[in-house]
């Protein structure tokens, strides 16, 4: 037994003196810019002006002014809408995609499923790229719009969040139309036959047995979606550039521009806090409901 | 169990913060990528000199000097620093690296407030505009130039204009660049516009009330031709703060700062400004907000509209000229003969009558910089008559030194007089190190103006944001 022990012992050390470096690796060039930015949240930071020579330590008064700053509540509107109208548009969608090619043929399933990924595996400014031409002055929706005889518009200009929201959609939904797919491949077609024989309707099986049966895959599927939209910057910046005024302007925009064109990266790192809270207190919400069933 | 349950959270705690710390770090990712393509620029540059310099010596004996501006799309600059070096008498001693940064203007100070921080990535020289330059200094960025100036003839000898001088010259007295251009604004129009508008092809509006109801004129007669063009958006930075905003605001009496150095925040002038701009977007007057607001703006008014007839008015810079000429980028025969240029009115007409904001950018000495000496004697060959006087009149600003106001081939294009009469009572920009900030700030409230916002509320807004970056004892209400 206590031979046994010592053995433990050692070997234990040898596995941590392996493990040693990377776990170095970690705390310097992961933990450390995290616990860097912590800090210059508190400080005075800035790129250029007198406190780029001096930085001082400031407590909370980025925070307090972050309290006080009329344009972060208006961003954390926007990255609220933003956040829901992807995640509703990316599942809802992505949903019935993968519900519809449940059980269809390889063939079926071998062509449509690319066809939604390449938008996935598309770069964010690729992305952008094709979303604004899309949307832009003389893109494909005006032309569609004029070859109906309806009013050509500048949807970036009238219609902003909305573009991005769709742009948005467009390039996540094949990321939820997969997580689906795997869930409702494992869902029993035993079970849904037993519903059937039962007398439940095509509706039924759906909202009683099989969303029941893929709750957590949504669960999971959300915080994902999630934490990856709570820090979409290209595609924003790239479209419209949080504008017009302020009307597409979501925290990483705004982020964005305090640190670097109006160069405060003090007040730009309090505002990525902002960001980090807002996506902790979200994934502990999502995990509690989880956990409760 | 409990273990294991513990173990769960903390992974997932790591979970949470990797992903929200990624997604929520474009603007580091953005700067460290930045950094990298800023490292790059000079090495592919430098093999590009190199080559154009006939230089087959290895680098290593010659002093290196580094030189960063910003990439506009325009070469004027590179062409300067280029033919500069290829008249320079200590070329077998000295290599020069051209490393522009292609960015937008806003995006061009951070690059460089970033390449400043380090002496890895200073360069020998870089080109500051001179808004900027007060806040740099502040930031100990930049060399203090008064040593090399007690030698320098032409500084000493008043051959550089005043007034610049002093735009240079930071609160401690001492000069931290060579300004080596200036301008100043006014209104452009296009004559032929005006003559199919029955319009006075020798025009001088009075007041803001005369230009509106001139573009009124002009959407009547020339439904296809945008009537106003002045930029508008953040993506246009600073040229919205100056060219636009700053132009009427100055012109209503008031400016950014009150006479004891507080910024104002609200006011009826602020206002009046916002209200001109307000109108001439929703009366139909102003160009389609997608063309405007994005950061190509300046170029599309000057570049396409201007000469090619589909634009009546535009308030820009004596700069767009050299579009123009046969060397810019969209020339355009006998301009002088198309395009007039009108003082900007004050509000009301009211004494001085009309109104002119002038900057200019200035070669600066980083303080990390490794060649010092090299650099500013590389500034004073760029700046002597000859190769300065090619590029100035390329790049159609103003000299910054007198001797050549008087040069024929200067003095005689188009529009050089009137824009430098201009200068007379021209102002500048505040010289304070917050003015980096406000401009942001000036940026977004025009932008929401333009975009449907009342004034009254982007006013609002404005007024929180400059108390929120200066705090409330800097600001004043009038």
């Amino acid at each position: 037994m206590k031979n046994r022990n010592k053995y433990n012992t050692a070997e234990e050390l040898k596995h941590s003196a392996l493990l040693l470096p990377s776990v170095l690796l970690l705390l310097l060039f992961f933990v450390m810019p995290i616990l860097l930015t912590i800090y210059y949240s508190f400080t005075n930071l800035a790129l250029s002006g007198e406190n780029a020579k001096q930085l001082k330590f400031i407590g909370i008064d980025n925070y307090i002014s972050m309290f006080r700053d009329r344009t972060v509540r208006v961003s954390i509107i926007n990255t609220l809408i933003f956040l829901i109208g992807s995640l509703v548009g990316q599942q809802v969608l992505g949903f019935m995609i993968a519900l519809m090619m449940k059980n269809k043929n390889k063939v079926f399933r071998g062509i449509v499923g690319p066809i939604f990924l390449a938008g996935w595996i598309m770069p964010e400014v690729v992305v952008a790229l094709c979303c604004s031409t899309f949307f832009g002055d003389e893109g494909t929706l005006n032309r569609i719009c004029t070859t109906l005889h309806l009013p050509a518009l500048e949807w970036l200009y009238i219609v902003p969040m909305l573009t991005v929201v769709l742009a948005n959609i467009w390039h996540g939904t094949a990321f939820s139309m997969m997580n689906f797919q795997s869930a409702l491949d494992g869902v029993s077609s035993d079970i849904e036959e037993a519903a059937r024989v039962d007398g439940a309707s095509r509706v039924q099986t759906l909202f009683r047995v099989i969303l029941p049966c893929i709750k957590n895959t949504i669960a999971t599927n959300t915080m994902l979606n999630t934490l990856s939209t709570l820090g979409v910057f290209g595609l924003i910046y790239m479209m419209t550039g949080g504008g017009p005024g302020n009307a597409t302007l979501t925290l990483p925009i705004f982020m964005y521009r305090q640190a670097f064109v109006s160069q405060q990266l003090g007040y730009g790192t309090a505002i990525s806090m902002l960001i980090l809270v807002i996506g902790i207190i979200l994934s502990v919400f999502y995990t509690r409901i989880i956990r409760n069933d | 169990m409990k273990m294991k349950k513990l173990t769960a959270l903390l992974m997932t705690a790591a979970m949470i913060i990797s992903m929200v710390g990624c997604g929520s770090k474009p603007a580091a990712q953005d700067a460290a990528a930045e950094t990298a393509k800023a490292e790059e620029a000079p090495a592919a540059d430098k093999a590009e000199t190199t080559d154009a310099a006939d230089t087959t010596e290895a680098s290593g004996d010659k002093t290196v000097i580094t030189i960063t501006f910003r990439d506009d799309g325009s070469t004027t600059l590179k062409d300067w620093f280029q033919n500069a070096y290829d008249t320079y008498d200590k070329k077998d001693s000295v290599e020069v690296v051209i490393a522009p940064i292609t960015a937008s203007e806003g995006d061009y100070f951070a690059k460089v407030a970033l390449a400043l921080q380090s002496a890895d990535t200073a360069p020998d020289i870089v080109c500051e505009d001179t808004f900027q330059l007060p806040s740099d200094v502040a930031a100990g960025y930049l060399t203090n130039m008064e040593s090399y100036l007690k030698d320098y003839k032409e500084w000493n000898d008043g051959t550089y204009y005043g007034a610049l001088v002093d735009g240079v010259t930071y609160t401690d007295g001492s000069a931290y660049g060579i300004p080596f251009n200036t301008d100043t604004r006014g209104l452009w129009y296009n004559k032929d516009v005006f003559k199919q508008a029955g319009l006075d092809t020798d025009w001088q509006p009075k007041t803001w009330q005369d230009i509106i109801d001139t573009c009124a004129v002009i959407k009547e007669k020339c439904p296809d031709v945008v009537p106003f063009w002045c930029n508008s958006g953040v993506a246009t930075g600073e040229g919205t703060s100056m060219q636009t905003y700053e132009m009427l605001l100055y012109g209503t009496g008031e400016q950014l700062l009150d006479e004891n150095d507080k910024w104002i925040g609200s006011s009826d002038n602020i206002l009046k400004s916002l209200e001109f701009l307000s109108t001439i977007y929703s009366d139909g007057y102003g160009p389609s907000l997608s063309k405007v607001l994005n950061g190509e703006a300046g170029n599309t008014s000057s570049r396409e509209y201007m000469p090619n007839g589909k634009l009546g008015i535009s308030l820009d810079g004596f700069w767009v000229t050299g579009n123009y000429k046969e060397s810019g980028a969209s020339p355009w025969e006998n301009y002088q003969d198309h395009l007039g240029i009108a003082a900007m009115p004050t509000s009301e007409g009211q004494a001085p009558g009309s109104i002119t904001m002038s900057g200019g950018w200035a070669l600066s000495i980083p303080e990390l910089a490794d060649e010092k000496d090299a650099a500013f004697d590389f500034i004073k060959h760029c700046m002597s008559y000859d190769v300065y006087r090619d590029m100035i009149i390329k790049q159609g600003n103003i000299s910054t030194r007198s001797d050549i106001a008087s040069d024929p081939e200067y003095s005689q294009q188009p529009f050089m007089q009137t824009c430098t009469e201009f200068l007379d009572g021209a102002y500048y920009r505040p010289r304070n190190s917050q003015y980096t900030t406000v401009t942001t700030h000036i940026q977004t409230m025009v932008e929401s103006v333009v975009s449907g916002t009342s004034p009254k509320d982007a006013m609002e807004q404005y007024k929180a944001d400059v108390i929120n970056s200066v705090g409330a004892e800097n600001v004043v209400e009038k």
